[in-house]
């Protein structure tokens, strides 16, 4: 019973944080918005639908979306909420995390190679390469957080971390900034990509999926949102742990969290395409650091 | 010399009256005088006679206000090619272009000539736009893309052909033609002066009052039996320029702001624009301004409701767009997409022609209202706006500025109409002159737009010629997205803001 709320929760989060977002932005730039479960109804739609495919493409680009999709339910039955335990747990399950992540971005940079679209060549290679510069950065948040707790198992992980000593306290606040910063990164937001945007030269995330429509389109957005969910309730579990692991206050802050992208995407512009390797490495910096000053609070090392 | 010097408001000229020189003159006088910084091309066409294709160039000299006309006649049977001015002058490339196109005259050392917009009844048919070999460099790390003809977005369509290192531009050819309507055969097809300004209207759609402004003045040269225009009409007319340039330029901020991702500034902007051209239907019936501008006279003189609604919606759209420039002006993520984006040179700009908010933003200034000024910009002392670093940022700064002149202008401009009912009823019907030539140079939002019409011996036009200022400022955009990323172009493209159907007619 546990396990399926934790589930249920983390389903009804996924598609609650794009529509938050794009609600605040349309509150904020004087717009009615959607309804509240129009991604759920637009995903429906898409469901019922058939596939189109292109001549030029293969197997892999019919296999892709369901790798991604698959990828990314398996990650999220491994993320608990606040002290509900996720569905299964294991220990090192935080490896497999990351690598299911990886996995789901490998098929679906393999299937825009695969259409043989210019621009889709473009995006994969965008997302290539901030894939490959994210990865450390979520390594070394969720390997700070295994350092404190423990634990290598995301069920025992967030629940073992005490909130008695403030140093700790404040190295799980940094933990939970950087995890909304790889939220960002990996949701494809503003500064580092444009979802709104439908200039094929300047998408990343938007441009490998042009060829997709109908329910291949539905399992990637689904994958999509699964993927940022699960990371958004990293972020919020790790905030939490710093005051105290409470389901509700997870819930909040992931739909804080979303108003708070919908603000910055209203106020803010993307930044140049050249620079997002920068604000990638610096969020790797801080994790980075953020991990030895973790580890010498750890073992008390005096300087 | 022997060039016929006119000033833009000077009436028409007779056809014969245009000084003929051989090529060789013909070529050096150009060369020499687009050398020059105050000399600009304004249009350069081909024109047939019975003897031959009579080549007749104009040139603006703006230090002098003066236009410099002078033709060359290329008989048929000649045999020799030309010499292209455009391996000297750049600025002259779409000409040459155009006249290889229509006629086949073969320009010698014309570096890349490529037809223009490829039109159904060109010389070469064997050219065709869907195979057209695009320039190509070939390396192991290059790739090309291919953007278009179809765009995603709602605008025209043409081609642009990038070759890329990466993420970086070596190189883009813009391939257009596809919007091809025959404007300038539907106007010599009829004497309807009334079917031939909706035509004008229609050359390119967010330039419609201007393209009309400056075939009424065309009309209004030809007419044989010259009635007075008032000046109430000259007012009138200037006004609704002015407002067709505000919302022009507010859609165009709003644009830029849409497509680094920052909502603020277009959403603001979009909601001004539409209170603008909301002010011009208010005023006839079109928010584009059809309909408004027409020979002799005006169906929809202002009364005082229509201008008490310009003035309040122009007082509030300054208070408010004054707001949202100075917000995007203290925006540093909106600044760092800008600014050092998309450098258009001086050298560049004077080499290529460049006329309008391109040639402001890097330091040239032209400004057919300053230089040539025309109706009521006669009365109106204009300062135009020049900024020097030529990038994104700068002519997203003079559109900024120029929407705040303008709605100062037509604040200025709607304290003087009168309401005692001065102005006529447009006339359609006029008859015009036999054998001449008029122009016409107006400065639409996007640059100088130049009309020329030339009547055959019955009076009826034969030859029209219509250059939209993007013309000069399409090369521009190839050169400024050089050596930038290519996520870069839209913003470089729109800061532009170059009008497809204009360049194709």
């Amino acid at each position: 019973m546990e396990q399926i709320s934790t589930t249920i929760i983390i389903i009804i989060l996924a598609l609650l944080i794009p529509n938050t977002i794009s609600l605040t932005k349309a509150k904020l730039a004087g717009r009615r918005g959607v309804r509240i479960y129009q991604y759920f109804m637009d995903t429906i739609k898409l469901l019922r639908k058939g596939a189109v495919y292109s001549p030029t493409t293969t197997a892999i680009f019919k296999i892709a979306p369901s790798v991604y999709l698959g990828a990314s339910i398996v990650a999220m039955l491994m993320i608990p909420v606040g002290v509900l335990h996720p569905m299964f747990a294991f220990n090192g399950d935080v490896i497999m995390f990351c690598y299911l992540m990886a996995l789901g971005r490998a098929a679906i940079i393999l299937a825009a190679m695969d259409t043989g679209s210019s621009f889709e060549g473009m995006g994969a290679s965008r997302e290539a390469l901030y894939g490959a510069l994210i990865e450390p950065a979520l390594f070394l948040t969720i390997g700070t957080i295994a350092l404190i707790s423990g634990s290598t198992n995301f069920s025992d992980m967030f629940s073992l971390i005490k909130s008695d000593n403030i140093n700790m306290v404040i190295v799980m606040l940094i933990i939970g900034y950087i995890s909304i910063k790889i939220f960002t990164v990996e949701m494809g937001r503003i500064p580092i990509d444009d979802p709104k945007t439908h200039l094929e030269l300047t998408m990343i995330h938007e441009v490998m999926v042009l060829d997709y429509c109908g329910i291949d389109l539905a399992f990637i957005n689904i994958a999509n949102w699964l993927k940022g969910a699960s990371i958004a309730m990293i972020a919020a579990n790790a905030m939490t742990t710093a005051f105290a692991l409470n389901i509700w206050l997870t819930i909040a802050f992931t739909i804080f969290v979303a108003i708070a992208i919908g603000v910055v995407e209203s106020i803010y512009a993307r930044a140049k395409m050249a620079r997002n390797t920068t604000y990638i490495l610096t969020i790797t910096a801080i994790a980075m650091l953020i991990f030895f000053v973790a580890f010498i609070l750890l073992k008390d090392i005096k300087l | 010399m022997s060039w016929m010097r006119l000033k833009n408001s000077d009436n028409e000229v007779n056809i014969d009256e245009i000084p003929s020189i051989d090529y060789h003159e013909f070529y050096q006088n150009v060369v020499e005088m687009l050398a020059v910084e105050n000399f600009h091309i304004a249009d350069y066409f081909g024109y047939t006679t019975n003897n031959g294709l009579k080549l007749i160039a104009i040139i603006l000299d703006d230090l002098n206000a003066e236009v410099l006309i002078a033709s060359h006649l290329y008989h048929y049977y000649c045999e020799d090619s030309i010499i292209s001015i455009t391996a000297k002058c750049e600025a002259l490339h779409p000409f040459e272009r155009d006249i290889t196109e229509r006629y086949g005259i073969v320009f010698k050392d014309n570096p890349w000539n490529k037809p223009l917009r490829f039109l159904p009844n060109r010389f070469d048919k064997s050219l065709i736009i869907e195979n057209y070999p695009f320039y190509q460099i070939s390396g192991e790390t290059l790739h090309e893309v291919n953007v278009g003809p179809i765009h995603a977005g709602i605008i025209e369509p043409g081609a642009f052909r990038f070759t890329c290192n990466g993420e970086k531009v070596l190189h883009l050819e813009v391939a257009l033609g596809y919007q091809h309507r025959g404007v300038e055969e539907a106007m010599c097809s009829t004497n309807s002066s009334l079917r031939q300004n909706i035509i004008a209207e229609s050359i390119a759609g967010d330039s419609a009052v201007s393209n009309a402004f400056a075939f009424t003045t065309i009309i209004e040269k030809l007419t044989i039996n010259k009635n007075n225009i008032s000046p109430q009409l000259n007012i009138q007319r200037v006004i609704a320029q002015e407002l067709e340039r505000v919302a022009m330029h507010i859609a165009d901020t709003g644009a830029l702001c849409g497509d680094i991702g920052y909502q603020l500034g277009q959403v603001a902007c979009e909601a001004l624009r539409t209170v603008t051209i909301n002010t011009t239907q208010a005023w006839c019936g079109n928010r584009f301004g059809k309909n408004l501008i027409r020979p002799w006279g005006s169906n929809f003189p202002l009364n005082r409701e229509i201008v008490s609604e310009i003035k309040n919606n122009m007082s509030d759209v300054l208070r408010r767009y004054d707001e949202v420039r100075q917000n995007i002006k203290n925006t540093p993520s909106v600044i760092a997409r800008f600014e050092a984006c998309g450098t258009v040179d001086r050298n560049i700009a004077l080499h290529i022609g460049a006329v309008g908010v391109c040639a402001k933003a890097s330091g040239v200034m032209r400004d057919i209202r300053k230089t040539h000024p025309y109706a009521e910009y006669k009365n109106i002392d204009h300062k135009p706006i020049v900024k020097t670093y030529g990038d994104v940022m700068s002519r997203l700064t003079i559109r900024c500025r120029e929407v705040i002149q303008s709605i100062e202008y037509v604040l200025d401009l709607i304290a003087k109409v009168k309401f005692d009912d001065t102005i006529t009823p447009p006339i359609y019907n006029t008859k015009l002159k036999p054998n001449t030539l008029a122009f016409s140079f107006v400065e639409g939002w996007r640059g100088e737009i130049a009309h020329t019409a030339i009547t055959d011996e019955n009076g009826s036009i034969c030859c029209y010629k219509v250059k939209d200022p993007s013309i000069h400022n399409w090369l521009a955009l190839s050169l400024a997205v050089r050596d930038e990323g290519i996520s870069d172009f839209p913003i470089c493209n729109k800061s532009f803001s170059l009008s497809y159907c204009g360049h194709d007619l």
